[in-house]
């Protein structure tokens, strides 16, 4: 699989080696491991030290590797960054990020570190996690401010606070901020990441819920349970319907590109570029399910 | 850091991981208990010395219990509890 596509991403806690060690088991497309919420207080700089080691020895395959620091105002950050960046995982997730300032702020000492380090300028990419309203308002400008950007992450429980609304199972108080984040994803051509699903015990919520943020546009969604990977991954499944219309699309259209023809009707429509790309990104997430099956 | 200033711990009695306790010593000393203590009791000793060498300390008590940790964490949890034992101010992270 390539790490061009990632619906899941789970969340592992930095100082637990028994589930870093089995990472590459569980099944998620990505991974995110974590040195702020999960870890304690007094075990960061052990954390740090876990997270380094594994980073350095274990082959995690094809998943894509990220690491979630501290914040910028907290005494762990630039250290984080420092530990964290010369073991080369693919993105930094950044929390809290309520403007294009934080990103630049990051930015500049990923660039020192880097250049420190004798790394290539840009190796390590910037998941800008965003759950403070001010940071979903900047959503765009985020989005755009870095090419180190490749991702908007939506923070929920964080942002629910922030806004002083509760977080319900229906999720209506998180539609603008979703819709913002996965448009300006989206506008911007990077991945947009939905925010976890907080009850380990509602697989069927989680589906729901799932499949509604893929309907707004968003390309992956966390995981805080291995038990939740494949109930992402579901929610990513085309139906067969879709999936016969988009090989009758993508065949039309090698077939008028193979003529010299630039238009072409499938089923009575018109087919041009954008629906063929989305055919073509249906027949994707439809292999996918078939590898997972095999 | 070439000093132990006091004794610290790092780790976990989780499975898969190890707690590794150090301590200022006048030598090397090293108590490797539970699994795979007898097994891999070459591989444990040569980590210690080599994460003692490097930081140039010359003696310390280390004393590992061993949940079935692989190298990569006891030497994590090694790295923890001598950075630890060498800080000047007693705690396990900066204050905020």
């Amino acid at each position: 699989m390539s790490k061009a596509v990632v619906r899941s991403m789970l969340y592992i806690p930095g100082n637990n080696p028994g589930m870093i060690q089995q990472a590459s088991v569980f099944g998620a497309d990505s991974i995110l491991l974590d040195l702020e919420d999960a870890v304690a207080l007094s075990e960061k700089d052990a954390a740090r030290h876990l997270v380094c080691g594994f980073l350095r020895t274990l082959d995690f395959g094809d998943m894509l590797v990220t690491v979630r620091v501290n914040g910028a105002d907290t005494p762990f950050f630039a250290e984080d960054l420092r530990r964290v960046v010369p073991c080369r995982p693919d993105a930094i997730r950044l929390p809290k990020c309520s403007s294009p300032e934080d990103v630049r702020a990051a930015e500049a000492l990923l660039a020192e570190i880097e250049a420190q380090n004798g790394m290539e300028p840009g190796t390590v990419k910037i998941h800008a996690m965003l759950e403070t309203a001010r940071g979903i308002a900047e959503a765009g400008t985020v989005a755009t401010c870095s090419p180190r950007v490749t991702a908007l992450t939506l923070g929920g429980q964080d942002l629910t606070a922030d806004m002083g609304v509760e977080k319900t199972r229906e999720g209506d108080e998180l539609f603008v901020a979703r819709s913002l984040v996965a448009l300006a994803a989206r506008a911007a051509g990077i991945d947009a990441f939905d925010t976890i699903w907080a009850d380990v015990n509602d697989n069927e919520g989680l589906l729901e819920e799932t499949r509604r943020v893929v309907g707004l546009g968003f390309t992956g969604k966390a995981a805080i349970h291995p038990g939740q990977i494949s109930w992402i991954h579901r929610a990513f499944v085309p139906d067969a319907k879709k999936v016969a219309a988009a090989e009758r699309i993508v065949e039309a259209a090698a077939a008028a590109e193979r003529e010299g023809r630039g238009v072409v009707s499938v089923d009575g429509r018109m087919v041009d570029a954008p629906v063929v790309r989305r055919a073509r990104h249906t027949l994707d997430m439809a292999r996918l399910a078939e590898l997972e099956v095999e | 850091m070439a000093m132990l200033r006091r004794p610290a711990q790092a780790g976990t009695l989780e499975s898969s991981d190890c707690l590794v306790s150090v301590a200022p010593s006048e030598t090397r000393e090293l108590d490797h208990r539970g699994a795979g203590a007898t097994f891999f009791a070459g591989r444990t000793r040569g980590l210690v010395n080599d994460v003692l060498d490097s930081l140039g300390i010359s003696g310390a008590t280390v004393t590992i219990q061993d949940q079935g940790a692989l190298e990569v964490t006891l030497r994590a949890r090694l790295d923890t509890a001598l950075e630890r034992a060498s800080r000047e101010e007693d705690v396990a992270c900066p204050r905020q």
